[in-house]
């Protein structure tokens, strides 16, 4: 590519040093690339390398051994996880994709803009902090660590991600659409629920696999909310555990049978975050090629 | 019924031919089928609640600001701005200053983004305009991949594998060479301030370089052209047409992935050693205001060890929320509509 | 049946621009009436007044008087039960790209909550045949999505889908300019036989269009209704020097 262009125009011919710092620039750039494939390698490779071996029926039945016993599993966390997603979901979900319809739909005016300014910055708030509020409300009030504390810190982390990716998949829908339903007649909710987010669905759900996905892994937010559990829990306000509080647990503990079941975890969770991102971009390009 | 016939003549018009004509029985004259005057109030509940859902967004972050400024009052008022000066952090005689922390926090963020930006400037000039249309796609999902690991696993791999690289052999090398700057002293324990800086770099690096990509790409075409149709190389090219453009948006995916840094919890906690110490060395262990608070919050017992953690995280929420606010300025700036000056 | 329109002092803005002044017309039910004149004149935004769909558009106000039929449009009536009464065909077809042939018909009545299913098919049935479409479509209605058809087609079934609910007027907003000549052919067939039950009021840039399936023309110029006549009359005696100018091809 870099000898594409010619320097045949009875021009003086591109000197030695600025095509020598053509190529070291691109040998600069293809060195960036490895250096960054390279860590991403590295933590597959070691997943798979430590996690599978660990993996087995105890470890996706059983709960946690105390310190010293062989064997024991994750399942309860597992659970917990499942449990304190689904909470986070069922609050954070609809409160998205509202706020992205009243963007969409009613919001272009100052307020709008407001909301719209203020979802950014709640997504880059740390997510220690959202821990601390989420601590402020839940925790303090029920006195308790609870399923539902966890829950409700991770659907303040989803609710920003989702309502900027639903605003931004409705716009994308062409007005004529929505002129059509009005043209019949059609009120303004039946039209935006009936056919705007209906034309729109794919798009939304890949807002909130990925919304899902990132507040699948959170721990810090965790910490002193859901707080952990070693037996099983599926009451909303009681402490629970979850998957990426036990893998931060073992990890810094001093034993190598828990290392060895947090690197399985690890295998755990990020195979569920892997195969509903690319879940998501499969549907997502598929939906794409129906909609041309 | 009532026409308004305009005293209109029986327009001599095509007529249409009776077999052609579909004759079907119409109840338009009859009752209208669909109701007919419905009311107004299920739009209007409609657009209430998704008003509602919207304000929720601002209610959330209100909420934030409430809960950290009047939990962290105590503190506020026993220390006052001695709090970020001070380096004692000591909850058994009940006196605390963040000096530690915020030193922390700002060298393991600046040390990530020293080793993030180069390479995360070079992987999006690679995906933009250099690398084949097939490999374009693949490579760009996979940095997207790098984003979606979760922290705590970079904080697992980072304990076991890089910590113990760094500790045989990248630690032994630099005080060997580069120990006389002083950066590189002390016994190599692997964990501490270095390692953090590395697993931050390695987390914030698909945040620079999916911002740069986003702004680069919306370099016009035209004005990569004018530059190569003076001759100039690949190279040229891309440093006067596109990064020279785009660099305001860099800046602000730069300072993105700051703000991302400053926040990080998990792996940093993992591996900085948590130890309250400001040293020059950047092999010593450190503390960031993020893993105090993930360290400490759910064992802190006394009224003003709890406030001061909150305390911690309000100016933690400060500084990113400034960092993040300057950096989408910044991307808006190349994003919408391009600079004036390129359209002359 | 159709009935008639009658409309006093119209005025219509975009924000502060005001895009149609003080517009007053008559127009004959079980007709047809085009609207003709030079691109941004204010004839769609005529028509898009008279079902009150010039409101949807942020910052757009209309005022004055528009009758149809006994319903006063802009006095006491919701604009969505005016828009009920009224079918509406766009500029672009623009079937919904998540239905089916069929569910595109059914749509006016199910969205607004009809839900015999009996009758539904049959109104479907009807609708399709007035729009000379039912042949092409009937063994596949139900399994093929409105946007796989051609864009004629697509056309018809917007007709369909806007007659499915029994408009009394049926406003066409330049139903043609994205067709080829064929389907436009069959639209305008399809108009002459329409204005039977309806009354149709069509926006045309065309007026060898408004000639063929028209018996009354109105002429806008910069908002303004300049003549309202046969539409004989306008395309060989225009009474005013503006309207002789357009026709004859002098601007626009």
């Amino acid at each position: 590519m870099a000898n594409a262009i010619s320097t045949d125009f009875g021009a003086a011919p591109i000197s030695l040093w600025r095509r020598g710092k053509d190529v070291g620039v691109t040998i600069a750039a293809v060195a960036a690339v490895i250096l960054v494939l390279a860590p991403l390698g590295a933590i597959f490779a070691y997943l798979v390398y430590k996690g599978i071996g660990s993996i087995n029926w105890a470890f996706l039945t059983q709960t946690p051994k105390p310190v010293g016993e062989a064997g024991g599993g994750m399942a309860n966390a597992i659970a917990g996880s499942v449990l304190i997603l689904c909470l986070g979901s069922v609050l954070g979900v609809p409160m998205g994709i509202g706020a992205g319809i009243y963007l969409a739909e009613y919001g272009r005016n100052r307020l709008g803009n407001f909301i719209r300014f203020t979802a950014d910055v709640l997504n880059g708030v740390p997510s220690i902090i959202v821990g601390i509020v989420a601590y402020g409300l839940v925790v303090l009030t029920q006195k308790h660590f609870s399923a539902l504390a966890g829950g409700v810190a991770l659907a303040i982390m989803m609710i920003p991600t989702i309502t900027r990716t639903t605003e931004e998949m409705l716009l994308l829908v062409p007005s004529q659409v929505r002129e059509a339903a009005y043209g019949l007649g059609v009120s303004r909710w039946r039209t935006t629920l009936s056919i705007t987010l209906r034309t729109a669905t794919s798009g939304v759900i890949t807002g909130v696999m990925l919304a899902f996905a990132r507040v699948a892994g959170e721990t810090a937010p965790l910490l002193f909310t859901a707080f952990g559990n070693q037996f099983w829990n599926w009451r909303v306000n009681q402490p629970t555990a979850a998957l990426p509080l036990q893998i931060f647990t073992y990890a810094i503990s001093p034993f190598d049978e828990w290392h060895r079941q947090a690197w399985a975890g690890a295998l755990i969770l990020i195979i569920l975050i892997v195969v509903s991102v690319s879940a998501v971009r499969i549907a997502a390009s598929r939906g794409m090629m129906k909609g041309n | 019924m009532a026409n308004h016939a305009l005293g209109a003549p029986h327009v001599s018009g095509p007529q249409p031919t009776e077999k052609t004509l579909v004759v079907v029985e119409t109840s338009a004259q009859s009752a209208p089928l669909v109701q007919v005057g419905g009311n107004e109030w299920p739009d209007r509940v409609f657009s209430w609640t998704m008003l509602l859902c919207g304000l929720s967004v601002l209610a959330i972050v209100a909420l934030i600001i409430v809960e950290l400024v009047t939990k962290s009052n105590l503190s506020w008022h026993a220390f006052g701005w001695r709090f970020f000066v001070q380096s004692d952090w000591d909850p058994v005689n009940d006196q605390y200053g963040a000096l530690p922390f915020v030193y922390g926090t700002i060298v393991s963020s600046v040390l990530a983004l020293v080793l993030a930006v180069p390479l995360a400037i070079g992987v999006a000039v690679f995906i933009t305009e250099m690398c084949p249309r097939w490999l374009k796609g693949p490579l760009a999902f996979t940095t997207e991949l790098l984003a979606a690991i979760p922290s705590v696993i970079y904080g697992l791999w980072a304990i076991f594998v890089l910590v113990p690289l760094l500790r045989e052999y990248v630690q032994p090398w630099l005080a060997k060479y580069w120990g006389w700057t002083g950066l590189f002293e002390g016994p190599p324990y692997g964990i501490g301030m270095l390692a953090a800086g590395i697993i931050l770099a390695i987390m914030v690096v698909p945040i620079v370089s999916s911002m740069t990509r986003e702004v680069m790409t919306a370099v016009p075409q035209q004005q990569r052209e004018a530059v190569l149709a003076l001759g100039a190389t690949r190279w040229e090219m891309i440093r006067v047409g596109v990064l020279r453009n785009a660099r305001a948006g860099i800046l602000g995916g730069i300072i993105l992935g700051l703000g991302r840094a400053l926040g990080e919890t998990m792996a940093v906690t993992m591996v900085i050693g948590n130890r309250p110490e400001i040293a020059k060395s950047l092999f010593a262990p450190g503390y960031t205001m993020a893993s105090v608070i993930a360290n400490e919050f759910s064992e802190a017992t006394g009224d003003v060890y709890l406030s001061a953690l909150v305390e911690v995280g309000l100016a933690l929420f400060l500084v990113t929320i400034i960092v993040n606010i300057l950096a989408q300025f910044l991307v808006w700036s190349v994003t919408r509509g391009t600079p004036a000056r390129a359209n002359g | 049946m159709g009935v008639g329109i009658k409309v006093e002092h119209l005025n219509a803005w975009f924000g502060k621009t005001q895009a149609l002044h003080d517009i007053n017309i008559a127009i004959a039910s079980n007709h047809c009436t085009a609207v003709i004149g030079p691109s941004g004149c204010g004839k769609s935004t005529f028509v898009r007044c008279l079902n009150r769909m010039h409101e949807t558009i942020p910052d757009a106000k209309a005022a004055g008087k528009v009758e149809i039929g006994e319903m006063d449009v802009y006095n006491g009536t919701s604009a969505v039960s005016i828009r009920r009464r009224i079918g509406m065909v766009f500029q672009k077809p623009n079937p919904f790209p998540t239905m089916s042939i069929y569910d595109n018909v059914a749509s006016g009545l199910k969205l607004n909550g009809f839900r015999d299913r009996k009758r539904t098919d049959e109104i479907v049935e009807r609708s399709l045949k007035y729009a000379a479409l039912w042949e092409e479509v009937k063994d596949t209605m139900h399994k093929k999505s409105g946007a796989g058809l051609s864009g004629g087609q697509q056309q018809r079934l917007c007709i369909a889908r806007a007659l499915a609910v029994e408009p009394q007027v049926l406003l066409m907003d330049e139903p043609c300019s994205a067709l080829d000549p064929i389907s436009t052919g069959k639209i305008e067939e399809l108009i002459f036989q329409l204005k039977e039950k309806f009354t149709i009021v069509i926006v045309t840039h065309n007026m060898q269009q408004a000639s063929r399936v028209a018996e009354f023309t109105g002429f806008f110029l910069l908002g303004k209704l300049i003549e309202f006549d046969k539409t004989e009359k306008i395309f060989t005696t225009p009474s005013d020097k503006r309207t002789e100018d357009y026709i004859t091809g002098r601007f626009g």
